[in-house]
């Protein structure tokens, strides 16, 4: 790995750092983040509470980093679907052409001519609010460009020789495509993902900012900004820390996706 | 060519709406209860139900209802809001303006800054600036659109009291959303123009034009930036969708009174009929003006041909 690829691994480790504690939380002595404290309402930071505590007296500090475990995991697991799902659309649209494909890119044409937001939001209306809603919303809009991509790789390796001799040799179109065709294509999948978690992370905060993410009491860093907004004057450090938290891990995961971007030539228009 | 390209185009469209209105129609049979009452909403008087009734032919199948659906949608009969009854069209087509006003002062803000930015860090490849740049547009895009506007509120209308933090109607108002919306659509730019010009500066004719003395302003307006607008304007084309995905927060922290704080006020009540106004006219602004950029392109650079 050239010195790019090391320096794309820093912010990587901050994001997975801050996914662990969230994780180890409960063996870690920080406040409890659901704990209603009346004694502490709206302190601001200080040595007890590192970044205050909300109108409920819950210790703010504690919830950024307990947050972290949905906004982060709800990011990475949308995109893991998407993936998956673009993978498999177009792996197969790419290798058999045809009807399937026509039908399978007028699909990814549709999803693509809304307004991304604005189709997951209609997704999460119709579905019970919650955090697996919140995935299958994000990952119902983040499949299409994945397929895409796949496609496009899929066309160009398809017509090849080697391709051919496998055929020849009697191997089943199952086993070209899972075989000869798929690993080629997994460097590619990896890199698109890593471009569009920063995407993810922001899609996910803004539908819990709206208030159709993962349903109170559970901390995420977009419920927590939503929630505290009509104190911003008096408490500004209630709606400060949340967002601080989660625009540096967006901007951890815009670095790494740049790094992947320059070292793998992909275009900033492109995908 | 051209005419029939965009007669293409706008065919294409049927389909797209078809599909569009099949998923809002399916949304409101998700709905408990009857289809009729979940467009007219409970305050609708028996009248207004026995019609719509009748229209979708609620005794019917599926199919004869949602072309009845579609018949209703045909003549700009999106329903009526639940709370305040009053017509979805009707007020759809009171605040588009709004939105459309606050979507071209923050494109007005987010083109020439993205561009000069962009320019200047592709021109000086390599340098101190175009760290700067880099660096501030990659913030650009981490900033959640929610989260700057909560905190451009709070330093320039509540702190410093510049600005009124929220409402709608002059510039005044306008000022403050604009900014904010512009944010993550210049940081995009920046990054497309920065690429596209990259690319050009290295082309062989940037080298003949250097090369035989022509002034550095000529190069630049005539060889570079001519050659490099196309992904340019592509990425303000597609930045339209995100300035309606970002309205729609915008709007609402900053009570600026559009389409998108009109969206979310239906989403917050669950007011279908103008959850679905709002996806149906949403979609199509984003359809149109896409159409609108590809026809563009035709005029920009006569290499693009647009085959009907």
């Amino acid at each position: 790995m050239d010195k790019r690829g090391n320096k794309a691994l820093l912010p990587l480790f901050f994001v997975v750092f801050l996914f662990l504690l969230s994780v180890l939380f409960p063996l870690l002595p920080f406040h409890d983040p659901d704990k209603i404290n009346l004694n502490s309402l709206s302190q601001s930071p200080g040595l007890e509470h590192p970044f205050g505590t909300d109108s409920k007296g819950r210790d703010i500090f504690a919830r950024v980093i307990y947050g972290s475990k949905i906004s982060i995991g709800v990011a990475v697991a949308a995109a893991f679907v998407s993936a998956v799902v673009g993978f498999a659309v177009g792996l197969t649209a790419g290798y058999f052409g045809g009807a399937f494909d026509t039908v399978a890119m007028s699909l990814v044409d549709f999803v693509l001519s809304f307004p991304s937001l604005l189709l997951a939001i209609a997704i999460t209306v119709v579905l019970p609010p919650g955090v697996y809603t919140v995935m299958i919303a994000l990952a119902a809009v983040g499949w299409t460009s994945f397929a895409r991509l796949i496609r496009g790789r899929v066309l160009t390796l398809k017509d090849l020789a080697f391709v051919d001799a496998a055929r020849s040799v009697g191997c089943s179109d199952l086993r070209i495509m899972l075989l000869h065709l798929a690993p080629l294509c997994f460097q590619l999948a990896l890199v698109l993902t890593g471009i569009k978690l920063a995407g993810f992370l922001i899609a996910e905060a803004t539908l819990s900012f709206l208030g159709l993410g993962a349903q109170p009491p559970t901390a995420t860093w977009g419920s927590m900004i939503s929630a505290n907004r009509t104190y911003i004057l008096n408490a500004p450090w209630m709606v400060l820390y949340p967002g601080i938290a989660l625009s540096l891990t967006a901007f951890c995961f815009n670095l790494v996706g740049e790094s992947l971007k320059r070292k793998y030539g992909l275009k900033e228009y492109s995908i | 060519m051209i005419t029939r390209y965009i007669i293409k185009k706008l065919l294409l469209l049927i389909p797209l709406l078809l599909g569009i209105t099949f998923v809002s129609f399916s949304l409101l049979r998700a709905l408990p209860g009857d289809i009729a009452l979940s467009l007219a909403g409970e305050r609708a008087g028996q009248e207004t139900l026995e019609n719509i009734k009748k229209e979708l032919g609620t005794d019917k199948d599926t199919l004869h209802q949602y072309t009845g659906y579609l018949k209703m949608l045909l003549r700009g009969d999106f329903g009526r809001s639940y709370y305040t009854d009053r017509d979805v069209l009707t007020d759809i087509a009171l605040k588009f303006p709004n939105t459309m006003k606050l979507a071209f002062a923050a494109m007005a803000l987010a083109v020439p800054l993205g561009i000069i930015m962009g320019y200047a860090a592709a021109f000086k490849s390599g340098s101190l600036t175009e760290k700067i740049i880099e660096g501030l547009s990659l913030a650009g895009l981490s900033i959640p659109v929610f989260w700057s506007a909560i905190i451009i509120m709070l330093i320039f209308s509540l702190g410093l009291k510049l600005l009124p933090p929220s409402g709608t109607g002059d510039i005044r108002f306008l000022i403050l959303p604009a900014c904010t919306l512009s944010i993550p659509a210049a940081a995009t730019l920046v990054r497309v123009t920065r690429t596209a010009v990259g690319e050009v500066l290295g082309m062989p004719y940037i080298t003949t034009a250097l090369a035989k003395g022509l002034p550095l302003r000529r190069i630049h307006l005539h060889h570079v930036l001519k050659n490099a607008i196309i992904p340019i304007i592509t990425i303000i084309g597609l930045d339209f969708g995100s300035y309606l995905n970002g309205a729609v927060v915008t709007e609402t922290i900053f009570g600026w009174d559009g389409i998108g704080r009109f969206t979310m006020e239906g989403i917050i009540k669950r007011d279908y009929p103008v959850i679905m106004g709002c996806i149906i006219a949403g979609t199509l602004v984003f359809v149109i003006v896409n159409l609108f950029i590809d026809v563009l392109y035709h005029y920009l650079d006569p290499r693009i041909r647009l085959h009907g």
